[in-house]
């Protein structure tokens, strides 16, 4: 049964929807009518957690020094949750608010939550990683069995019963021997203020008392996003604002040497900003500025790229680069010496881009010492030090505001926009919007990196994997560890998903499951082609290479769902199988496929996943992302490239850069697998990092020809294709 | 050239001096203020601007405003009446039909052009009809299931 929705009306709706005179932190904790807050010192814990999902925009992972509140009760009984978190599809607008409610004994529907807002919320090294669950939820949850301890010592004082005798419920404390006898949340604050730091670790509640966690949630922000009432940062508005568009280099590595800006000036209204690095030409209409770009007669020196997406992968597999052994057991030459029959292999991936719907938007208001910026950001802490280092102010001088952001998949983790509409605010004294257009979007992108992964590889002669000497070259090392039973086994890696600098020729950053993807293409369609070569069923022979009961837990339920018939090599039905681990959480996945021999094109029947994630807060948001990975998979697997050549995109735009489509969006089911008494983990990445391998096992499994390199365009199909030998 | 430009949107009428030329996509979003309407791709390639035009889904990021002249516009903002959802609305609220909610104005819109000319729509009629607006989230499913639960709703009613 699932909840109904809940409508958010709330004193913090407005934050979400637009409130240009946002509060001060003063006057927003006034306005939640003092009570209760809920401190916490921010120690390693977090910031052991900072570095797993990408690199830190400002190196080191900085330890906070303030206080910093995680929730309020107000004298109303409402309840609000801050976090630096932000919501941009992935569902913590609700599943934050989920683990409140249960570790406080509220409902659910007097929950608010203040999300991405640097001045009321603590610190956060950025929305990515899938670890707003796994790492901000504990802390948070441990704030509010803080709190929950204090109105209890309240309650006690109010009731005059001892606080063990004290339970709550829906919002009150009740003495449980004599339950006509409780006290609502707001009365015990009312007129109070009271202020808690977070000690000790409080004891959190076990899942077999669980009512709200667990249970399926629709999203709480459907209402707003149904209605064209949800703020995107692009939506706001501010008196006398201009709206911005920026001059361009074509290509990457190219320069600007002569610019005229003088057809543009003389447009009525518009603003030009030249300084050396940020040309711009600003007006209160957007569509006058973005013609007015087009008046704007500029000479560039040329890219002296020469890489294009022909040769970038002879250049990234030859490319000097140091390597850096990931783990390494056993002995490589003893396994050589045990191997058989050896199966070697390199694989490829493009460079893909995030894409997402909303493309890169802020708006700036630069008063005198002060900025204020509305972003479109996974990382508003991030985002308020790229701008106070850039107008040469502090960090406490500049607010970072998030509405809501239409889509990041790690493609919002750095801010330049931000950056260019608050140095244009103070260039012009006026609020300024910078919204980037489609093109720019791809331009500017920190792109899913092209890599090349060697695997070399081998039986002995019973069958087992003897040797796995695995290179991955500029991928990242995430999601490269070996977890079958290999004794002797060697993982290295050179460069990692954001570089290192100079050698991609643009730049290159975390897309959704950094490495993941890669990496669990590269070894999971090395382990089906080493299952052949051993005449074992590919689920049958990886089970033999697992030792870690939560990944054979997956591939088995997975295999049980579908009905798996083992078979030997090529079947012919275009079955295929993957699994891995992401994020703290395991998954495997079956896939159908058909192939087209004229056209080479793939169609993908049905999708199976199977997922262990530890307690799952909302299984519903789970679910949509499991569903939503497996169908943006589709896209990095079948079709997602990047065409470039000397520093310039041929892809720019949707025209060219094909998106998964309803018509390619394949029978998807999803599983989770109970696992409630081990801490939650990652859900925002784990569905889409098989995509890769379990469609070209599928592939393979219709065709017999073996795809080496994504994405598996119906060319590289047909050329496959026209190489079995029928 | 400024020109006198007479039209509905969401049911009320509008009479503003304007650029004919000018896109719809950003007049409504900025002379209106009505930013419902999303911008995406500016060349017709994903649906995140869709509006209706007596009732016919059209890319405003493409559409020039002296076009609407007469005309019946309506914006996600337009489609509920009196508080009340439109069955659409309801459909993709009660599926989770939506993560980030960027494409899904431009979804809920293209829906209701569908439903317009087709209501009863098969499965695949539905997946053919909604094949060129783009979401990245990867909602699709979702928004399939919800279309066909709306129709099914509207039918119900106008019966």
């Amino acid at each position: 049964m699932m909840n109904t929705n809940l409508p958010v009306r709330d004193r913090t709706a407005d934050l979400r929807t637009g409130d240009m005179n946002p509060p001060t932190r003063r006057e927003f904790i006034k306005r939640l009518g003092a009570g209760l807050m809920v401190y916490v010192v921010l120690g390693p814990s977090l910031g052991a957690a900072v570095s797993e999902g990408t690199q830190s925009t400002a190196g080191e992972p900085k330890t906070p020094t303030d206080f910093n509140a995680f929730l309020s009760i107000g004298e109303d009984g409402r309840v609000t949750c801050f976090t630096g978190k932000i919501e941009m599809g992935q569902g913590p607008v609700t599943s934050l608010p989920q683990m409140l409610a249960e570790e406080l004994d509220v409902p659910l529907d007097r929950v608010d939550i203040v999300m991405g807002d640097t001045e009321l919320c603590p610190f956060d090294s950025g929305t990515w990683g899938s670890l707003t669950t796994r790492s901000f939820g504990p802390l948070m949850c441990a704030a509010v069995a803080e709190a929950r301890g204090v109105l209890i010592e309240l309650a006690a004082e109010a009731l005059k019963v001892p606080a063990s005798q004290l339970i709550t419920r829906d919002g009150f404390v009740v003495d449980s021997k004599d339950p006509s006898r409780s006290v609502a949340y707001g009365n015990l604050t009312k007129g109070k203020r009271i202020a808690r730091r977070l000690g000790v670790t409080p004891d959190l509640k076990k899942p077999s008392q669980f009512k709200i966690v667990g249970r399926p949630q629709l999203r709480r922000d459907s209402r707003e996003k149904v209605t064209g009432k949800a703020r995107y940062a692009g939506d706001l508005r501010l008196p006398g604002m201009l709206y911005a568009h920026i001059l361009r280099v074509p290509a990457h590595g190219a320069s600007i040497l002569r610019v005229d800006t003088a057809a543009a000036r003389a447009i009525e209204g518009i603003v030009v900003v030249e300084q050396p690095d940020l040309v711009a030409v600003l007006h209160a209409l957007p569509d006058v500025a973005e013609d007015a770009l087009d008046k704007v007669h500029a000479e560039f020196r040329p890219s002296p790229s020469k890489l294009d997406d022909q040769n970038i992968y002879d250049h990234l597999a030859g490319v000097q680069e140091a390597v850096h052994v990931v783990t390494q057991a056993g002995n490589l030459e003893q396994g050589k010496a045990q191997v058989v029959r050896s199966l070697d292999a390199t694989y490829l991936n493009a460079y893909v881009a995030h894409a997402a719907m909303e493309t890169h938007a802020a708006l700036a208001h630069v008063e005198g010492k002060k900025a204020t910026v509305w972003a479109s950001t996974q990382n508003p802490f991030g985002a308020r030090d790229e701008i106070a280092g850039a107008l040469g102010l502090p960090a406490t001088s500049v607010r970072v505001i998030t509405p809501y952001v239409g889509g990041g998949f790690g493609g919002k983790s750095f801010n330049r926009q931000a950056v260019e509409a608050a140095r244009l605010s103070k260039a012009t004294g006026r609020p300024v919007m910078v919204m980037w257009t489609r093109e720019e979007e791809f331009f500017n992108d920190t792109f899913r990196p092209a890599a090349v992964v060697n695997v070399k590889s081998g039986l002995d002669k019973d069958g087992h994997i003897a040797l796995w000497d695995y290179e991955v070259r500029f991928a990242g090392d995430r999601g490269s560890d070996l977890f079958y039973n290999v004794p002797n086994h060697r993982i290295s890696a050179v460069g990692n998903f954001y570089g290192p600098e100079g050698i991609h020729p643009f730049a290159v950053g975390a897309w959704r499951a950094p490495g993941c993807n890669t990496n669990a293409f590269a070894r999971e369609s090395h382990l089906s082609g080493l299952a052949e070569l051993a005449g074992v069923d590919p689920i049958e022979f990886r089970l033999r290479h697992l030792n870690n009961p939560r990944i054979k837990r997956v591939l088995e339920a997975a295999a049980k769902k579908w009905d798996w018939t083992p078979a030997v090599g090529r079947s012919g039905r275009g079955f295929g199988v993957a699994c891995g681990f992401d994020a703290g959480s395991c998954v495997a996945a079956i896939a159908e496929v058909t192939v087209n021999p004229k056209d080479g094109k793939i169609v993908v029947k049905r999708v199976l996943c199977v997922q262990e994630m530890g307690l799952v807060i909302n299984p519903a948001g789970a679910t949509t992302q499991i569903e939503g990975g497996i169908t943006m998979g589709l896209g990095y697997a079948l079709a997602e490239q990047i065409h470039f050549k000397a520093g310039a995109l041929v892809d720019t735009n949707f025209d060219s850069y094909e998106l998964p489509r309803f018509s390619w969006v394949p029978k998807i089911e999803t599983m989770i697998l109970n696992a409630e008494d081990s801490p939650p983990q990652g859900g925002g990445e784990p569905g889409i990092i098989i995509m890769g391998a379990v469609l070209a096992n599928a592939v393979y499994d219709a065709t017999g020809a073996r795809l080496l390199e994504l994405p598996m365009t119906p060319e590289r199909v047909k050329k496959a294709l026209a190489g079995v030998a029928t | 050239m400024q020109k006198t430009i007479s039209f509905r949107l969401n049911g009320q009428p509008v009479k503003v001096q304007a650029d004919p030329d000018r896109t719809l996509l950003w007049f409504l979003r900025t002379d209106l203020a009505v930013t419902g309407t999303k911008y995406g791709c500016g060349i017709s390639e994903c649906g995140a601007c869709t509006v209706l035009i007596d009732h016919r889904a059209v890319r405003s990021c493409t559409t020039a405003v002296g076009a609407v002249e007469g005309h019946d516009v309506v914006t996600i903002e337009g489609l509920a009446k009196d508080g009340e959802l439109h069955p659409l609305q309801k459909a993709f609220m009660a599926h989770d039909a939506l993560q980030c909610g960027f494409c899904t104005p431009g979804m809920i819109l293209t829906a209701y052009s569908l439903l317009h000319k087709n209501p009863n729509p098969s499965r695949e009629e539905v997946i053919t009809g909604m094949d060129k607006n783009l979401c990245r989230c990867g909602a699709h499913v979702r928004i399939v299931e919800a279309i066909l639960e709306a129709a099914a709703a509207m039918r119900s009613v106008s019966k």
